[in-house]
């Protein structure tokens, strides 16, 4: 059995609304274990990016965590004090966000950015941390490491900055690196390169990772199990290859056929999943995907499902789904 | 081969920008160097490439909102290229786009029926009186129900706003839309609503798309011809079968190769060709071939030569020197 690094249970998060407040994360249970790279699959405004974000309490203003816990090595993140807190930020768990652009200093010089971490987590000194940004820099596969090091942020292409978060991010050696949307605004060909560099990275460092993304195809070569969430809910948690071979969630089943494959048939129409998501403080009282779903009964619309473990056997994927064994039957 | 409805010859756009501290220094953008293509009556004709590649610049050249450094854009007979915003004003009803965000680009203190409403009664396409007839019509038409005419932008979802961003383009009757990126913000399930519409409104209306996207796998699902571009010019351009099938540029096969399947097995196995580095400035585009600086097969003469618009027979056009022979 492999061993936990993160286990979040019963996470609840929501947003002070002129209405009081409404749920946006409603009671998500996941877990990372070490070594393994999870995805984490939704649309906007499913609380994928909250969830993380959660963590280590960077949450924006008039959003808080209602209820939950999340044990990290052991240790209750949400219980932290602000001082232990900051040993973890940067130090245990490495952050890499969507816009490198918003995310870097831009009055800062790259090699400073990357020198902070060290010099506050690690006790380098400096010359010490300058000597390791550079082989960070060059552990990303930035050109001319040294040279760069001097550079400001609006100097390097959108590939390179994204190259300087994740350096940044693994700057402290993290257990856990916390990846959301990472190459979302990066091309395919930049996007590919920095898939490979992250996959390469988790081999010789042996860290666990998040994988935020909307992206199904993206995360299908790159986690070794997937959570998908709607609306706040985890609606299925399985390993990759069952997760494709058998979604078993009509959400999942929705998205999956809802993209255009690169060695599909010539399809004259994409499935779509009719109407939207709910919006927060409008959640339906059942399962919160039953209002959109093409299989949804009765039950669906007045109890919640519960996250168990597909046809009740003690297998890895669990599904949150009155109705699954039915959507697989169909299938 | 059904007719051209836009022909688009050796088409240049240079922006001149000025840089240093204090814009001492004056350099030009090649954003677009000699690109000629045509556009079939009722194609979807895609454009892909790396941000950067000219794909917008084309579209935007195309519609006369750049104003192109060089080259002609031949519409009805005529180049509108060098037509002043008075002559494009009739032409504009013909030809219309729809933008990535439509956040942006709908007036957020206009509501969606004033919204449709405006382009119909500034092309005097409809009396007053006929007008919330049309807009009902249009709003059906994109799958949104009459009541959404007197909603606000910021009422809507994402999905919402670009099907208002659809009707508003085809409230004056176009006959040619270039969708710029207009699906690459939508959530993967509304995506694949808002490509369906597209095609739909295509087949009931007989529009001509100029479709401009980053993301392969819907270009390929939508698309009839693909055009391919690297910093400025055309590497390829053939029927997706062509392209997606038969790629014959270094540049396209790169590409295609970079694009993630959804299919955890074969992701596993798959062999990839990673391009390394970035595109490089369009400043100062490498000489040549625009390619050569990543390209896997380069030669002696993709430095110095640059390599002809050639066709491959059946329509399937490629620069590269190492094809062509």
């Amino acid at each position: 059995m492999s061993e936990r690094l993160l286990e979040v249970k019963d996470l609840s998060i929501e947003i002070a609304t002129r209405r009081g407040p409404a749920t946006i994360v409603d009671g998500i249970d996941l877990h990372v274990d070490k070594g393994e790279t999870l995805g984490i699959v939704g649309e906007s405004g499913c609380g994928k990016s909250l969830t993380m974000l959660s963590l280590v309490r960077l949450l924006p203003n008039k959003i808080r965590v209602s209820n939950g816990t999340a044990a990290f090595a052991g240790r209750d993140l949400l219980q932290l004090s602000s001082r232990e807190l900051r040993e973890v930020r940067g130090g245990k768990i490495g952050f890499v966000f969507q816009d490198p652009m918003t995310s870097l200093n831009p009055v800062m010089k790259i090699g400073e950015q990357l020198i902070e971490p060290l010099l506050y987590h690690r006790e380098m000194s400096k010359a010490e941390a300058r000597k390791r940004a550079g082989e960070l820099l060059r552990l990303v596969g930035i050109p001319g490491a040294e040279q760069r090091l001097d550079s400001y942020p609006h100097e390097l292409s959108g590939g390179m900055r994204q190259r300087v978060m994740i350096a940044i991010g693994l700057a402290c050696e993290p257990e856990l690196l916390i990846a959301d949307e990472p190459t979302t605004a990066l091309d395919v060909t930049i996007q590919a390169q920095i898939v490979d560099l992250v996959k390469d990275l988790r081999k010789r460092l042996g860290m666990s990772v998040v994988w935020i993304t909307h992206d199904l195809a993206l995360i299908a070569g790159l986690a070794d199990r997937i959570c998908v969430l709607y609306a706040g809910t985890v609606v299925e948690d399985a390993p990759v290859e069952q997760l494709f071979a058998e979604p078993a969630h009509p959400y999942t089943r929705g998205l999956l056929a809802s993209i255009p494959r690169m060695d599909g048939e010539d399809a004259e129409r994409l499935n779509s999943i009719g109407g939207t998501p709910p919006e927060p403080g409008r959640r339906p009282a059942g399962c919160p995907f039953a209002p959109r779903c093409p299989m949804a009964q009765e039950i669906c619309r007045t109890t919640v499902p519960e996250l168990q473990p597909l046809r009740g056997e003690t297998t890895p994927h669990r599904v949150a789904c009155h109705v699954a064994n039915r959507v697989l039957e169909a299938a | 081969m059904s007719t051209a409805l836009l022909r688009i010859e050796n088409l240049r756009k240079h922006f001149p920008v000025r840089l240093g501290a204090f814009g001492e220094k004056q350099a030009v953008v090649h954003a677009l160097d000699d690109v000629s293509f045509e556009i079939a009556e009722g194609e979807t004709l895609s454009l892909v490439g790396e941000s950067g590649c000219g794909k917008s610049t084309t579209g935007f050249a195309i519609l006369n909102l750049h104003k192109p450094t060089s080259g002609r854009v031949v519409y009805k007979g005529e180049d509108i290229a060098v037509f002043d915003e008075k002559r494009m004003r009739p032409i504009r009803r013909d030809l219309q786009i729809v933008f990535q965000d439509p956040y942006s680009t709908l007036n957020p203190r206009m509501t969606v029926g004033e919204a449709v409403g405006e382009p119909i009664l500034f092309h005097k396409l409809a009396t007053r009186a006929e007008l919330p007839g049309r807009i009902e019509r249009l709003l059906g038409d994109v799958g949104l129900n009459a009541r959404f005419a007197q909603r606000y932008p910021h009422e809507l979802s994402g999905g919402q706003r670009q099907r208002v961003a659809i009707a508003r383009a085809l409230a004056c009757e176009p006959r040619f839309i270039v969708c710029d990126e207009a699906i690459s913000a939508l959530d993967v399930s509304i995506q694949a609503q808002i490509i369906n519409l597209l095609v739909d409104l295509q087949a009931k209306y007989g529009l001509t798309y100029l479709f401009i996207a980053h993301d392969l796998a819907v270009v390929r699902h939508i698309s009839d011809r693909v055009g391919v571009m690297y910093l400025g010019r055309f590497a390829e351009l053939g029927t997706r079968q062509q392209v997606f099938s038969n790629p014959l540029h270094p540049y396209t096969k790169a590409l295609m190769s970079a694009v993630p399947e959804a299919d955890p097995v074969a992701e596993r196995t798959r062999q990839r060709q990673i391009l390394t580095g970035d595109v490089p400035s369009p400043l100062d585009p490498p000489s040549g071939c625009r390619f050569h600086t990543r390209c896997p097969i380069a030669m002696e003469q993709c430095r110095s030569v640059v390599p002809e618009w050639h066709d491959r027979g059946a329509g399937h056009f490629v620069a590269c020197h190492a094809v062509a022979g």
